[in-house]
């Protein structure tokens, strides 16, 4: 019999007053009890209509089946089959507007909580299964890609999966790219991303670290070594500022950097190696998910006081529901409709050695209301005349988004790119204008999400599978 | 890992290393830089390159020891290795059709001129060189810039050694004397590249500088790097990681550098202390 309660199984997760001040991770998971309710929820329908939400085509109904039996390392096996890194999706992944919105008991009541099951049958693979994973038989293909980020892991988990050798280079210190230096530990713990990594390099794939594909090789010499075909998911690039007065002063961070200081470069220790300005009041400009753990990594590294201000209201913040809610119980203070105009910065007039000369003090804001839709659709901030006020702050986030990363197409010929600098791809193959050549990611396309970069590197790498196999 | 090939203190605050890093050699061209991790869990830190053997597939860094990273980075010793070693970063210095080019440099500062010096030496360009210090004691590469320049300068700022002053006082007497320059290219302080710019202004004579701002990933993600330059009038944001770290030195703001580089000051002072504490217990 089918669970017909209309609301998911909670996520358990941590207090918000508690977890405001700890890094560990936020939600902690079902149980097995809760896993088996929750999936009894699921009328395991014969369209699939979740499945064809889900970027990567994970067969849902399937894996959920598997839990109802308790089986939950074959619930494992079936995602497995299409995703390559489910502990991290079943974390990160916006289910409400993918799967989940698919859902049929979404009409009446909420979906069943597929990212929660996706989550918890990862989690108990990695905690049970000793097993290595299968490596394929070679068929003496090398393929490389650039980057490490979920586009990246995506394209080498699955050509690996057929046989290819396949070469991941990393320009940082680190594998997994947006996964280790953006997005935070209470949100994606480490290890997991690790783990994810290391089960990659069991199936035979290099990683080499350190590596700027762009400077210290080219693409070109990427062919030239012998590799037959070449993934770009190199990533964002850089941030975008405001383009107002004072965004030079000490204590403006793009998101990248502040969160780049705290999640890889591990300033959130007690005793850092890498200093990040921390305490007192920070404002975080921008309303996306970047934002929110901006805000809330903010809140953990001990702010007193914690702003978010967009420009538009809570209905236009595009941020996931789930991350706002988090936020705001956990306290981030949201300043919906202000935008900022200057950020403001101290001086000495009688001591040019004070050293806090040029640190930030306050932001000038100006009041906003929404009028008439742009041709998004969505409604268009006007500037209140006269409303401008000051935010006392001493750290400013700016969470506005980026452009790609400006290294490969400079030193890549023939390779098109658009007026963004976003590389110019087939859709649906991610084939670019140099033959051998495939990109994906927030390299194409800006700033999206973790899912929406594994789809491109799914897509792409059966599409490098067909390139090869007819040559 | 990077495997340290050779160490000499080249003066007690100043050392050079060559690292076995091939892929890096292979690319390396005068004015990029490299970032490297003394340690797993270590900072990040950018150096520019002061050398390369590409036959060797060795890169020579010289570093100034000022803050806890570079503190255990001397610490190395030949044969040891350091963590993460990544580069050449940043666009290689322009030199291509120049004739005759004056090289300031300051402090360490001059580790980086030199490359500069030694491969317009070898384009057949007149290369001109002033190099300065606060004492003799600091003075390093002497030999080296002799060894390419047709006119050469040693300035320290108490004047025990060469010349007594900055380095301005030698380029303002030949701007004076109506000599002129292709380029000038200066790097070292922010405060000296600042007094360089304004004495060569005057002459129109275009002067490129080498910024040396914090960076973190240096491959142009996080944007910590970000300078200011005053173009026509508009000013515009750019990135010393992917766009520098030369810059025309009329375009940058000097005092807005100034103010970032400070930022980190104080926890700078604190951790170099820390580190020297733990060396000390260690020793003993």
């Amino acid at each position: 019999m089918p669970n017909m309660s209309l609301t998911k199984n909670p996520m358990p997760s941590q207090d918000p007053k508690v977890r405001a001040h700890n890094f560990n991770e936020v939600a902690t998971g079902y149980t097995e009890e809760m896993a088996l309710d929750e999936a009894l929820r699921c009328l395991n329908c014969k369209n699939m209509p979740c499945s064809n939400g889900c970027p990567v085509n994970i067969h849902i109904p399937e894996f959920i089946t598997k839990i109802k039996e308790g089986d939950f390392e074959g619930a494992y096996q079936v995602i497995n089959k299409t995703s390559s890194l489910p502990a991290v999706c079943g974390r990160v992944c916006p289910q409400e507007s993918q799967c989940e919105s698919k859902c049929v008991r979404g009409i009446k009541g909420e979906p069943v909580g597929i990212g929660r099951l996706e989550r918890f049958v990862a989690d108990w693979h990695n905690a049970h299964s000793e097993e290595a994973p299968e490596v394929a038989p070679s068929n003496g293909h090398r393929v490389a890609i650039v980057g490490s980020g979920p586009s990246g892991l995506t394209c080498a988990g699955d050509l690996a999966k057929k046989g290819y050798k396949v070469t991941v280079f990393e320009a940082l210190h680190t594998a997994g790219g947006v996964l280790v230096y953006g997005i935070p530990e209470f949100r994606l713990p480490k290890k997991i991303v690790q783990k994810e990594v290391d089960n990659l390099i069991a199936m035979g794939v290099d990683v080499e670290t350190n590596i700027v594909i762009g400077k210290t090789l080219t693409i070109d010499e990427l062919f030239d070594q012998g590799f037959e075909a070449v993934f770009v998911g190199s990533g964002a690039g850089l941030p975008n500022f405001m383009g107002i007065p004072g965004e030079a002063y000490k204590g403006v961070y793009s998101a990248n950097e502040f969160l780049t200081r705290s999640n890889l470069m591990k300033a959130y220790l007690d005793d850092p190696v890498t200093p990040i300005m921390k305490g007192g009041n920070v404002a975080v400009v921008g309303g996306g998910n970047v934002a929110m753990d901006a805000a809330r990594t903010a809140l953990r590294l001990g702010a007193e006081h914690v702003y978010i201000v967009y420009r538009r209201s809570l209905e236009e913040l595009p941020a996931r529901r789930e991350e706002v809610e988090h936020a705001m119980e956990e306290g981030v203070d949201f300043r919906l409709l202000n935008n900022p105009v200057e950020i403001i910065g101290y001086h000495n007039p009688d001591d040019r050695r004070d050293p806090k000369n040029g640190c930030v003090t306050g932001m000038k804001c100006i009041r906003m209301e929404l009028g008439e839709p742009d041709e998004k659709g969505r409604r268009r901030p006007i500037p209140v005349e006269g409303s401008e006020f000051i935010l006392d702050v001493d750290t400013v986030v700016i969470a506005i988004g980026t452009s790609p990363n400006p290294l490969i197409k400079s030193t890549t010929k023939g390779l098109e790119v658009n007026k963004k600098g976003g590389i110019v791809v087939e859709e649906g193959t991610g084939k670019t204008s140099r033959d051998g050549v495939y990109a994906g990611g927030d390299a194409v396309t800006g700033a999206a999400t973790v899912i929406s970069a594994m789809g491109a590197g799914k897509a792409a790498a059966k599409a490098i599978d067909e390139y090869l196999s007819e040559k | 890992m990077y495997k340290i090939v050779a160490k000499k203190e080249l003066n007690p605050t100043v050392t050079m290393m060559d690292i076995e890093a091939p892929l890096v050699a292979a690319k390396a061209e005068p004015g990029q830089f490299i970032i490297l991790r003394v340690d797993a869990d270590g900072e990040r830190i950018p150096l520019t390159i002061a050398h390369y053997d590409r036959k060797a597939g060795t890169v020579r860094i010289i570093f100034q020891i000022v803050g806890a990273t570079t503190e255990k980075l001397n610490h190395k010793q030949v044969g040891e290795y350091i963590e993460d070693f990544v580069g050449p970063l940043g666009v290689a210095t322009h030199l291509e059709g120049l004739k005759n080019v004056c090289i300031v440099g300051g402090g360490v500062g001059c580790a980086i001129a030199l490359p500069i010096a030694q491969k317009l030496h070898e384009m057949g360009c007149k290369v001109t060189s002033i190099i300065g210090f606060r004492t003799k004691d600091l003075l390093i590469l002497e030999d080296e810039f002799r060894a390419v320049s047709d006119d050469f300068y040693v300035m320290t700022d108490d004047g025990s050694y060469g010349r007594e002053g900055n380095v301005c006082v030698p380029l303002n007497e030949m701007f004076a004397a109506g000599k002129t320059f292709d380029e000038v290219i200066t790097i070292g302080p922010l405060i000296m590249m600042k007094f360089v710019v304004a004495a060569t202004k005057p002459t129109g004579i275009p002067c490129t500088v080498s910024m040396n701002p914090i960076m973190i990933d240096g491959t142009g993600m996080c944007g910590g790097c970000r300078l200011t330059l005053n173009r026509d009038g508009e000013k515009i944001t750019k990135f010393a990681c992917v766009d520098g770290p030369d810059f025309n030195g009329y375009e940058v703001d000097f005092d807005e550098a100034m103010s970032r580089g400070s930022m980190y000051f104080a926890f700078e002072r604190h951790a170099h202390e820390e580190a020297c504490n733990l060396f000390k217990k260690e020793v003993k």
